[in-house]
């Protein structure tokens, strides 16, 4: 079976499709979103009702940390986030905020575990962004051989070596990259809907559980539109840019 | 006899019937196999498991599995099978006949003619390593096979490191004894990124094949693999007779900074190959110890180099690019619009490496006099460029049929661009270059540029 991963969708209906396209042409039979389904883009509703209907196709969908402030404190949120919030809170139906609500932080299916920060205390959404917190991630969940995560926007794939250390790796896109099961894996997949390393292509993963490989992918989608609709809903002029790849 | 896996000649493993056992090593054991119909000879590489077992020989067996497979050419052994490594670990891949090149170690020195050759050989085999983005990091005699049918193929891939995959060994820091003699200053200091680490590494081979001696010992532990980050070796003349091109070659690989190596295993091979175009420096003639600041400097690079590569990321091997003159026909307007093809690409490209060659019909008894007129219009060709001798040399050579020539030429100098001239369609003179264009393109090894000015009015369809 051929897993999509996908992370930090984030509003973005273009990029969503996009990825979505890419990855069901590439034999996806699954489709995992990662959590961070809203927040700073400008179609939240077409997007969550996209993510209703995949979920009821079987989908695997999680709750990031943008999804749990509609409904709850955002404290940590920088200003651009915390307008894009007030925003979206201003555009989502009861139906939508109901949804957003039941989501899990954490889904496991064998020893595959899904997650939208790190396994370690999900609710706190610590950023993977190093061996040390791969690291932790890894020892949270001593089960799991595969371990994908999103919340960073960046994409990294950790490998778990002997004595308490994770190996970081940028992985290179389209490059199926062997992960053989007699090692554990932590996959940090990038995203889909704001990648921030000025590369305006979306970014997601797919996994291919029976041949062991994972490839990052990059697609190109129509950024110029989606900035334009950022513009147009009066969002933070900062998130149109970088969807234009202006990091 | 049942081993330490307790394998047994005659038992099968998945279809795998075990023979002989040719190696048993720090890093596993090697038995002859038979099996499915390969059209090759197979060997079956079996890793040390186990209590007490070093995790960095499993995470070479897993590098070499992982990396084996993708490999293409015969610079490596074919990959056939392997087995899950958490349960099952096995890889059977191609048994290369040949000789050992530690074999031929073992009677050194040997003739610079023969280190060259044998050189040339392994720096081609390294160049179809590094096109694939792998670093092999672990370059030594016992590694290197000289097939029979020609050519060396590298074995061994339990050091290497693809640009593409994670490299588990990224922070390991021992290394194994029998390459501590050959290993390049950067993974010393931590960095396996850089192709030119294998330049260093076969550096050390020419020397030892030269002369008998290794450069800098055989250091056992990490303080003695530090000294040729400061400590120059001996000048391999000084220890056998060798030409001065020979010990350019050989003191050039040994830098410490990989900047002022050769920047590609091709152009390595190129110089190997042709003795007559080495660039001689200081290297060439350098004769009894450095002196202390001499050593100095040296130390002074070394030190440097923990900064830069901490920074360093994989850089692409330098490009050769053959650009074919036509010095028969001098005068035609195809010569400026390759002149402006080559200046673009000097502009565009500041590591490259240029090849000038022109072919002549192959005439009886002219001697060397038309050969040297043909060296002077193309040295004059180039003059325009200012190009420094290292960037560039000039090739006559003398065949009746040019393209076979410089497909030929292409091909043993593992050039990466031929950028030729075609006629236009009014230059009827000159019809006969169209079809060295054509037939060069069609069979090229690489990508060609083919070079025409536009013919004016009617004569353009």
């Amino acid at each position: 079976m051929r897993f999509a991963l996908l992370a930090d969708v984030h509003a973005n209906l273009e990029a969503f499709e996009a990825c979505l396209a890419h990855a069901r042409a590439r034999g996806a039979a699954r489709i995992v979103l990662l959590g961070d389904l809203v927040g700073y883009g400008a179609d939240p509703e077409a997007v969550l009702t996209r993510v209703m209907a995949l979920r009821a196709e079987g989908a695997i969908v999680l709750k990031g940390n943008h999804d749990a402030a509609i409904d709850g404190p955002a404290g940590y949120f920088n200003e651009a986030a915390r307008e894009a919030l007030q925003w979206t809170r201003s555009r989502l139906d009861a139906a939508a905020r109901a949804f957003l609500a039941s989501l899990p932080l954490v889904v496991r299916e064998g020893d595959l575990i899904f997650v939208h920060a790190s396994a370690r205390d999900p609710e706190r959404w610590t950023y993977l962004d190093g061996t040390g917190a791969a690291q932790r991630c890894f020892d949270a969940e001593p089960g799991a051989n595969y371990l994908f995560a999103g919340h960073t926007h960046g994409h990294r794939l950790y490998a778990h070596l002997h004595e308490g250390r994770a190996n970081a790796f940028v992985p290179v896109p389209g490059t199926a990259i062997p992960v053989g099961r007699h090692r554990r894996w932590l996959a940090v997949v990038g995203a889909v809907g704001q990648p921030r390393d000025g590369d305006a292509r979306a970014a997601y993963a797919l996994f291919d559980e029976p041949a062991e490989t994972i490839t990052f992918h990059r697609v190109a989608y129509d950024h110029a539109g989606a900035a334009g609709k950022v513009r147009a809903a009066g969002l933070p002029r900062s998130l149109a840019q970088l969807l234009e790849g202006r990091a | 006899m049942r081993d330490v896996h307790g394998i047994e000649p005659g038992a099968r493993i998945d279809g795998f019937e075990i023979g002989e056992r040719v190696h048993a090593g720090a890093m596993g054991t090697l038995y002859r196999v038979t099996g499915p119909d390969t059209g090759f000879p197979m060997v079956m590489k079996v890793p040390r498991l186990g209590e007490g077992e070093d995790a960095s020989g499993l995470l070479g067996f897993e590098a070499e599995v992982t990396i084996l497979p993708v490999l293409e050419g015969p610079q490596s052994p074919r990959f056939v099978a392997s087995g899950a490594i958490s349960k099952l670990p096995y890889l059977v891949m191609e048994w290369i006949e040949g000789t050992s090149l530690a074999e031929r170690a073992a009677h050194a020195p040997i003739a610079p003619e023969a280190v060259a050759h044998v050189g040339a050989a392994i720096a081609e085999a390294l160049h179809a390593l590094h096109r694939q983005e792998v670093v092999h990091h672990d370059v030594k005699p016992d590694n290197v096979i000289l097939r029979r049918e020609g050519g060396a193929a590298l074995i061994d891939y339990g050091l290497a490191r693809h640009a593409r995959f994670p490299d588990l060994l990224a922070e390991e820091r021992r290394f194994f004894s029998g390459s501590a003699p050959y290993i390049a200053p950067e993974p010393v200091l931590g960095t396996r990124n850089d192709a030119r680490s294998d330049l260093f590494s076969l550096g050390v081979v020419l020397y030892q094949l030269a002369t008998g001696h290794l450069p800098f010992g055989a250091p056992r532990a990490l303080a003695g693999l530090r000294d040729r980050l400061w400590r120059d070796p001996v000048p391999p003349a000084t220890l056998a007779p060798i030409p001065p091109w020979l010990q350019e070659v050989i003191l050039r690989c040994l830098e410490t900074d990989a900047a002022l190596r050769y920047q590609s295993a091709g152009h390595l091979a190129f110089d190997l190959r042709n003795p007559g175009q080495v660039e001689l420096t200081a290297r060439a003639a350098r004769s009894g110890s450095t002196g202390f600041w001499g050593q100095a400097a040296r130390w002074w690079r070394g030190h440097g180099l923990r900064l830069e590569h901490a920074t360093a990321r994989d850089p692409e091997p330098a490009p050769v690019v053959l650009v074919a003159v036509d010095t028969e026909n001098e005068g035609d307007d195809r010569h400026p619009a390759l002149q402006r093809a080559v200046r673009r690409i000097l502009a565009s490209a500041p590591e490259i490496r240029l090849v000038f060659v022109s072919v002549v019909p192959a005439v009886l008894d002219a001697g060397e006099s038309a050969q040297l007129e043909h060296r002077m219009r193309l040295r004059s060709w180039v003059s325009p460029f200012a190009l420094p001798p290292h960037r560039h040399s000039l090739h006559v050579l003398e065949a009746a049929d040019a393209a076979a020539a410089l497909l030929a030429f292409a091909r043993a100098n593992l050039v990466d661009l031929i950028v030729l001239g075609a006629p236009g369609p009014s230059q009827l003179r000159l019809a006969w270059w169209r079809s060295v264009a054509s037939t060069v393109t069609s069979q090229a090894p690489c990508s060609v540029h083919v070079v025409r000015r536009p013919a004016a009015g009617h004569d353009w369809v």
